[in-house]
């Protein structure tokens, strides 16, 4: 089973996914390897990293030097295709700071001008092409945030449900990193985690500043082959009851090639070296034989049957404007956490008025995204260094855990919940803006004198971002807009958004302490430190990690999803993308989606085969 | 940067015309800034990222041959050649700024205005205190104008605007040079290569930053 356009389905699919990123490709391949019959569904265009990633292209010849436009706001070589902050014909409502007014979001009016923002590419592998990597176990705090502090949901389970999840999921998708034994910083279990790459010499400066404030510096976890898998061995672990899946894995993690310390992960990878659904999940499952997969298919309901039961869903075959319906047994929604509220909002029916899986009126609730702050730092030793490469992985090879715990649990912190800090910096290649604003450090220098300026300065920056912890609130949610509609006729998410004294205080402690790390390494902030909060902190959604929406639950009252992501309102229904999420730790959300997204599919194998669903 | 002594009186006599009819062109010019060309459209959200792409590819160019030539002086001032690197304008660095200016992108349209501003008031100031074209002046005389505007923090309430546009255009010759080849290997940029393994920080790097 294949590609296939619209007039090419069968008759007989068990599951229908729809979304093709971490949550469908997980979902998709995890059914497959169980000889399930699926369906998926992408929005977007079918897309090849292998054949269409500009690897080592360089900044030369690339349109503006490859800086970041309206058109591609990561830059030119980014990885994402028909997206981005806007998607043509395809708009979302918010307000602006200051403003009671609706106004269609815009791709110009980004960052601070707008309460939310909402990043979507329109591509197969969604978001997974060009994400930053990072892949962080969520700790067994972070699922009993409420139990814990009084604050936010619980989730139905504990961290040691999904840690065997969580082990799959790394093992599949190939992740350096390295077992510290930190509070709340969970280990993987032996020989699961690939081996990190060295640090550079502004981390390991870094590491040694921070060893004077107590913070501390240790391996990242990167979804990155530092090393070729284990191919012989891994399939069979993870599969040990599908022959046919460990044969396909096998076979695919034989073209997955180790990482070569070079051009950056957001581009994409042809050789498969980096995680991405594209390159990793879609190739083996459908090697398997078991998934078709229909691109440039939007999506824009759920169908039900009298007994309320899903049929299947409806979308707009975007080449031809048609409007197809498409049966299965079981429907998973795994779109992203918005697309999947606003899917199920839609879904209205005469059994359904307030829209499908809503009986709680949940849907579209505790929207959260994580907290953003940053600032940068000019360290005088890094200097005239000695030239060498440095580009290594493309990203952190280093990072800072949240080391506050216990300040926190004895009230001696000012807001609840913690924050990690990625870095980045030192002698990365050029772009056209690498030496924008450099007169001030140069007093306004030109001619040969600035050309040994810069030759100084060079390699000599390093940038901090905090990434913390939201709490839920009541203020943050989407809704469908009652007046416009995109370019399919289908009618668009609103978004409300407010960050509570939680977070902008957070945000005010990450400025605050990282100007403390600048000075640790000797080195002198870019900018004063902003100890406003309010001030400091990014824009809902700028982080690109929203999560919440479809939350889950011990009790349908007040969820949408039980524990296994089964939606209480329509037994053949399921979601497994960030929607779930009831708490959003500081831990970056992609590898929960896919932990989380495998245990809720073992759990939908198993009620297929019982015949519940 | 001398020029030749034979094209003196004629260039006198050109710059007269010039200085005049610069004014008349300005004028008309005012109107367009702000707002792409009509046609001018962005290269899309699915643009090919394979294809190599070279200034005036995706959009026309703006420089007249009169602003390409007091662009390439100035380029040409900020980054000279030295032993280690040519100078800007022999890596085509003028036409990185006219496709920066040139796009039609909400930035690079603000940047636009600031640059054929600028680009006009370097040849109104060399006119006024050299009577020349900004090319066609000294070192010195060139060095004059460009000290009064290189800092904007330290420039005289008068220079303040042109220090703002020198700002701009020093950024942006930064930015056409150093992404070449030439300016990688002129600041010591030597990756975007393949490596079987990535090994840190060689130990005299390790020693300079004190870690070692």
């Amino acid at each position: 089973m294949p590609f296939i356009p619209s007039t090419k389905t069968q008759t007989n699919y068990d599951v229908i996914v729809v979304g093709s990123g971490a949550a469908g490709g997980q979902t998709a391949y995890v059914l497959a390897a169980a000889g399930v019959k699926v369906l998926m569904l992408e929005a977007g265009r079918r897309y090849d990293p292998v054949s269409e990633t500009p690897m080592f292209s360089t900044n030369h010849h690339a349109p503006l030097r490859g800086s970041p436009t309206p058109d591609k706001p990561f830059g030119f070589f980014d990885a994402t295709v028909g997206g981005g902050w806007r998607v043509p014909g395809e708009p979302y409502v918010t307000k602006r700071p200051g403003s009671d007014a609706w106004v269609e979001a815009s791709a110009t009016d980004v960052g601070a001008r707008q309460n939310f923002m909402w990043w979507r590419p329109r591509m197969l592998g969604g978001r997974t092409n060009h994400w930053g990597r990072f892949s962080f176990r969520m700790g067994q705090y972070d699922f009993k945030p409420r139990s814990r502090d009084g604050l936010g949901i619980d989730w139905p389970f504990d961290y040691k449900d999904l840690a065997p999840y969580y082990d799959k999921v790394e093992r599949l998708i190939g992740v350096f990193g390295s077992n510290e034994g930190l509070e709340n910083t969970p280990d993987s279990s032996s020989g699961v985690l690939l081996p990190p790459p060295k640090p550079r010499a502004y981390e390991l400066l870094a590491k040694k500043g921070c060893a004077k404030l107590g913070i501390p510096v240790i391996p990242s976890h990167v979804a990155i082959l530092s090393q070729q898998q284990d191919h012989q061995n891994i399939p069979k672990i993870l599969h040990p009851d599908s022959p046919a899946m460990q044969t396909a894995l096998a076979k695919n993690m034989q073209t997955r090639l180790a990482c070569m310390w070079a051009t950056h992960c957001v581009r994409g990878c042809p050789i498969k070296a980096n995680y991405q659904s594209t390159t990793v999940h879609i190739p083996p499952a459908l090697a398997t034989g078991n998934l078709d997969i229909i691109t440039d298919a939007m999506v824009r309901e759920v169908s039900v049957d009298d007994t309320g039961r899903a049929t299947g869903v409806y979308y707009v075959d975007k080449k031809t404007r048609e409007d197809i319906h498409v049966k299965a047994r079981v429907v998973v929604l795994a779109a992203s956490g918005c697309e999947s509220a606003r899917i199920l909002l839609n879904s209205k029916s005469a059994h359904f008025i307030n829209g499908l899986a809503n009986s709680s009126g949940k849907v579209g609730r505790y929207l959260m995204d994580t907290v953003g702050s940053g600032l940068g730092g000019q360290i005088p030793v890094l200097e005239n260094a000695p030239v060498h490469n440095e580009d290594g992985a493309m990203t952190m090879h280093m990072y800072m855990p949240w080391w506050k715990y216990k300040e926190q649990t004895a009230g001696k912190m000012d807001f609840p919940r913690g924050y990690h800090i990625e870095f980045g910096g030192g002698r990365g290649m050029p772009d056209a803006r690498t030496f924008f604003g450099m007169e001030r450090f140069t007093g306004g220098s030109y001619g040969k004198k600035m050309k040994e300026d810069l030759r100084r300065y060079y390699g000599s920056f390093v940038y901090f971002a905090g990434r913390g912890e939201m709490i839920p609130n009541d203020d943050c949610y989407c809704e469908i807009d009652t007046e416009k509609k995109d370019a399919w006729g289908i009618p668009v998410l609103r978004f409300h958004w407010k960050w509570s004294e939680h977070e902008e205080r957070q945000a005010a402690h990450m400025q605050k302490t990282i100007a403390e790390i600048i000075e640790s390494m000797g080195g002198r902030v870019t900018s004063p430190p902003q100890l406003d909060g309010k001030k400091a902190i990014y824009p809902g959604g700028s982080i690109i990690h929203e999560v919440g929406t479809t939350c889950i639950g011990s009790n349908p009252k007040n969820s949408v999803l039980n524990q296994f992501c089964q939606a209480w309102d329509v037994k053949n229904l399921f979601v497994t993308d960030g929607g779930p999420f009831v708490s959003n730790a500081d831990k970056n959300p992609t590898l929960t989606i896919m932990a989380n997204a495998w245990r809720a599919t073992d759990h939908i194998i198993e009620e297929m085969r019982k015949g519940n669903i | 940067m001398k020029p030749k002594p034979t094209s003196r009186l004629p260039r006198r006599v050109a710059l007269k015309w010039m200085v005049v009819a610069s004014a008349t062109i300005s004028m008309l010019d005012w109107r367009s800034f702000g707002a792409p060309a009509a046609t001018a459209k962005g290269y899309g959200l699915d643009a090919n990222l394979l294809e190599t792409y070279i200034p005036g590819d995706l959009w026309p160019l703006t420089l007249t041959e009169a602003q390409r030539r007091t662009a390439t002086a100035l380029c040409d001032i900020i980054i000279p050649a030295d032993s280690k690197s040519p100078a800007a304008s022999q890596l085509h660095v003028v036409d990185f700024i006219d496709e920066w200016i040139s796009a039609p992108y909400p930035e690079q349209q603000a940047h636009r205005e600031i640059i054929l501003k600028g680009l006009e008031w370097m040849e109104a100031e060399s006119a006024k205190r050299f009577k020349f074209f900004f090319a066609e002046l000294s070192g010195q005389e060139q060095y004059a104008i460009c000290d009064d505007i290189c800092f904007e923090p330290k420039a005289a309430p008068e220079f303040r605007t042109a220090a703002n546009f020198f700002s701009l255009f020093r950024n942006l010759t930064t930015g056409g040079f150093y992404t070449t080849p030439a300016g990688w290997k002129d600041i010591g940029y030597v990756g975007n290569v393949a490596l079987q393994k990535f090994d840190g920080p060689p130990p005299e790097v390790l020693k300079h930053v004190g870690l070692i």
